[in-house]
């Protein structure tokens, strides 16, 4: 008799999905999908608003990276209203995007997935959270908590608000900093990329290697990957640079975020409220894990893989043992983990040159008069998720006439639904398996941190 | 010890972050406290760790704390368990208190939206739509609500998100069996800038335009954004999102509130009540442009609001 487990929520993510694992009659997988349950509809009404009000709106999107939802839609509303932000502010927005992605990378490493790893995957689930991690790894545990709530109140003393800001405006930032900001940030910012360079240490040498094997009959299979670099030298860019969309061999493709459409394509299915981005010179989305077609994934794997290096240097450090490892592209899914950290490491080191820059201390803040007038722009950041695009359109009032809005966890929806499959597939037979066995499989969605 | 179950329905999951954002006294609080049910953090699954079950069940717990609102037909299963399961059930966030800003949707049709989507969307190639009947999907509900819209609510924690210190208080006053002290009154109640009487502008300003401020100079040297034109929506906000000491956060940087925390009570009508905070400056309500989209932005499961045009 076939048979659907249906594994819900999906647990230690951000958002809200559930797993359908279909079993034929041998008790076999014909089918796994992730359903995400539920359409918000911003793109709906942010349509009236006035354009210099959506990045106050779109942050509640998402409360664990609303930095990013801000500085994207500010973007594109700067582009409706042909606004260029003073350099001063330029650097001030990198660096809350900076402050405000370590604090989020420790929180899934060590709060949603280190459960797993510390634990044990088929663990006791009452105990496989956070709380268990306190009880077995009490040190590390507390250090990591403390590291992420430095973070979070070190930016929020600087910029007001940290979940849902409201510092950064069109034209600009809402205020300079202030040389005992910078201090403090400074000593901040070098904590945590002490603490940084530790859990990529620990990771990479007590954690992954117990878990690589594991996870390559579990989640592996070729795809292309989209993500921001520098135009001038093809490194990783997260705060603006041009989309790098690169295939399975390596090849490229390289686009401003303003020719999105031209590469990007959204199908929509009857089973999941969220859509499914695609690459368009596909010209069609099949998600098969042995032959898939279109499909691309975003967020730090990507990242990692489309970039000719990295900026910083203990980054870029990292960044070779990854490839001497793993090649490029390395498709596995379990190397999120490792590619997250890898970035942890470079935004505490971008955060201290953006500090140490002079010209982020300029009074300078605000580009100034700006008038309401008809446009359309394209606005986009690398979020942790991955790629983030704000299309938006005005009227002469400069009212929010249009809105589209590709988020990262949207891109990544086919690359997930194929790694679940894939894992599902991999993991039960013969109408075998506990909740550990699930366990495992929602780990290789778990590690794309949707 | 208290045991909690925790639930996000239509949220973004800032709620739990500020959660979280408790820092050290969370990691004090935590040995008082075992939560049965959380999903961002913790592996209870509705329908049982291998999906063995067909009807969706959480543990009993004395305290239930959810955010988000009501927005389809799961969350209302969800919000109906929670409060059967619950002793003390707990709206954490303006979402759960007054809808939050995801309840703008209550401007336009669940049909319009799912029309734009799924079909309008320069990125979109159309197809079959997510279908409710034919997969296991929650069906949309026509608005997005509050909880008490559907469910007795024991306590309310507004705040978009909330201090951490209301919901600390909250927790605090939960395990020693008080009634939790959270703030009344206006933001403008704790805002330390100066107040001349009137308007130092002619016309109201959009954000478009700068705030004037010395940054070498305190909040207490700034002239209130409301007397600078800037559309201040203190005056018919609840206080308290700078928590105990802090200032408001907005004003803290420069910029003027935007309601987050919801009505100062829930007999004020903001749309009314604004009227005069602007006559009061010397400035014309009149003159306010897109009045739904700044004053009803964070309670639009209260607010009746004019459909937009789909
Ligand atoms: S109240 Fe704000 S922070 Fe909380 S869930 Fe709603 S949008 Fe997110
Ligand atoms: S209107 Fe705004 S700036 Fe003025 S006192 Fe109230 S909160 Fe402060
Ligand atoms: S000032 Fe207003 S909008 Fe800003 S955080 Fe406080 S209540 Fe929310």
């Amino acid at each position: 008799m076939s048979q659907t487990i249906r594994i819900a929520p999906l647990t230690r993510i951000e958002g809200h999905a559930a797993l359908d694992i279909h079993l034929d009659q041998d008790g076999d997988v014909s089918e796994a999908r992730m359903t995400v349950m539920s359409l918000r509809g911003f793109e709906k009404f942010v349509v009236g608003r006035p354009v210099e009000e959506v990045p106050r709106i779109v942050t509640r999107i998402c409360g664990i990276c609303p930095w990013q939802h801000h500085l994207a839609s500010t973007k594109a509303a700067e582009a409706c209203l042909g606004v260029t932000p003073t350099p001063t502010a330029t650097k001030l927005r990198e660096l809350c995007q900076m402050l405000a992605t370590i604090p989020d990378k420790i929180l899934h490493f060590y709060f949603l997935a280190a459960p797993d790893f510390v634990l044990g995957p088929d663990s006791d689930p009452a105990g496989r959270n956070v709380v268990g991690l306190v009880g077995a790894a009490p040190e590390l545990a507390r250090k990591a908590a403390l590291m992420r709530y430095k973070t979070q109140m070190g930016l929020e003393k600087f910029a007001g608000k940290v979940i849902h800001p409201v510092a950064v405006l069109v034209g600009g930032f809402s205020k300079p900093l202030m040389e005992e900001d910078r201090r403090e940030l400074t000593a901040l910012a070098q904590e945590a990329l002490a603490f940084s360079l530790e859990s990529v240490k620990l990771a990479r040498e007590q954690i992954f290697p117990k878990y690589l094997k594991l996870f390559q009959e579990l989640g592996e299979y070729p795809s292309a990957y989209l993500g921001l670099v520098n135009p001038d030298d093809g490194a990783m860019a997260l705060y603006d640079g041009i989309f790098r969309l690169m295939d399975q061999d390596g090849s490229y493709d390289e686009f401003p975020a303003s020719d999105y459409l031209a590469h990007l394509a959204e199908k929509v299915e009857p089973w999941s409220y969220l859509k499914f981005p695609y690459m368009r010179k596909s010209g069609r989305l099949v998600m098969d894990e042995k032959a898939p077609v279109g499909v691309y994934r975003t967020n730090c794997l990507a990242r990692v893989n489309v970039c000719e290096g990295i900026s910083t240097p203990q980054a870029h450090g990292e960044l070779e043992i990854f490839r001497r490892e793993f090649g490029r592209p390395a498709h596995q899914a379990f190397l999120y983990h490792w590619a997250r950290l890898i970035e942890l490491v470079h935004c505490c080191e971008r955060a201290l040159e953006l500090l140490a820059d002079p010209e982020i201390m300029g009074r300078d803040i605000r580009t100034q008069p700006i008038a309401p007038r008809a446009g359309e722009g394209v606005g986009c950041v690398e979020a942790p998720r991955g790629s983030l695009i704000y299309h938006l359109k005005t009227d002469h009032e400069g009212m929010v006439t249009a809105a589209n809005l590709l988020a990262g966890t949207t891109h990544n929806n086919a690359g997930m639904n194929l790694s679940l499959k894939q894992a599902a597939k991999t993991a039960i037979r013969g109408g075998v398996y506990d909740q550990g066995l699930l366990n495992t499989v929602e780990m290789c969605v778990r590690a794309y941190d949707p | 010890m208290v045991t909690i179950a925790e639930e996000w329905l239509n949220s973004c999951s800032g709620c739990e972050i500020a959660l979280l954002n408790l820092g050290e006294t969370l990691l004090d609080l935590l040995p008082d406290l075992s939560f049965v049910h959380i999903p961002v953090l913790a592996d209870n699954k509705y329908y049982g760790q291998t999906g063995e079950r067909s009807a969706l069940e959480i543990p009993k717990a004395q305290v239930g704390i959810i955010s988000g609102g009501v927005r389809n037909e799961e969350h209302l299963e969800v919000l109906h368990v929670m409060r059967k399961q619950t002793d003390i059930l707990v709206a954490l966030g303006t979402c759960a208190t007054e809808g939050g800003i995801p309840a703008l949707a209550n401007l336009t049709s669940t049909a319009s939206m799912r029309e734009m989507v799924y079909r309008g969307q320069p990125s979109t190639v159309p197809g079959p739509d997510p279908d409710t009947e034919a997969h296991h999907l929650p069906r949309m509900l026509e608005r997005c609500d509050a909880l008490h819209q559907h469910v007795a609510v024991d306590l309310s924690i507004p705040g978009c998100p909330p201090h951490p210190d209301w919901i600390a208080e909250a927790i605090g006053a939960l395990l020693a069996g008080r009634a939790p002290k959270l703030p009344s009154r206006s933001v403008c109640d704790g805002c330390p800038t100066y107040r001349t009487g009137k308007s130092s502008s002619p016309a109201l300003h959009r954000l478009l335009d700068q705030p004037a401020y010395d940054a070498d100079q305190g909040l207490d040297a700034m002239q209130c954004l409301l007397e600078q034109g800037f559309m201040c929506l203190g005056p018919v906000t609840r206080r308290g999102c700078g928590g105990r000491t802090g200032s408001p956060r907005c004003i803290s940087a420069r910029v003027p509130c935007r309601g987050c925390y919801g009505r100062i009570s829930a007999h004020t009508m903001p749309m009314v009540d604004y009227v005069g905070a602007l006559t009061s400056v010397g400035q014309n309500f009149a003159a306010m442009p897109d009045k739904q989209g700044y004053l009803s932005r964070f309670d639009g499961s209260e607010a009746i609001l004019k459909k937009l045009e789909d």
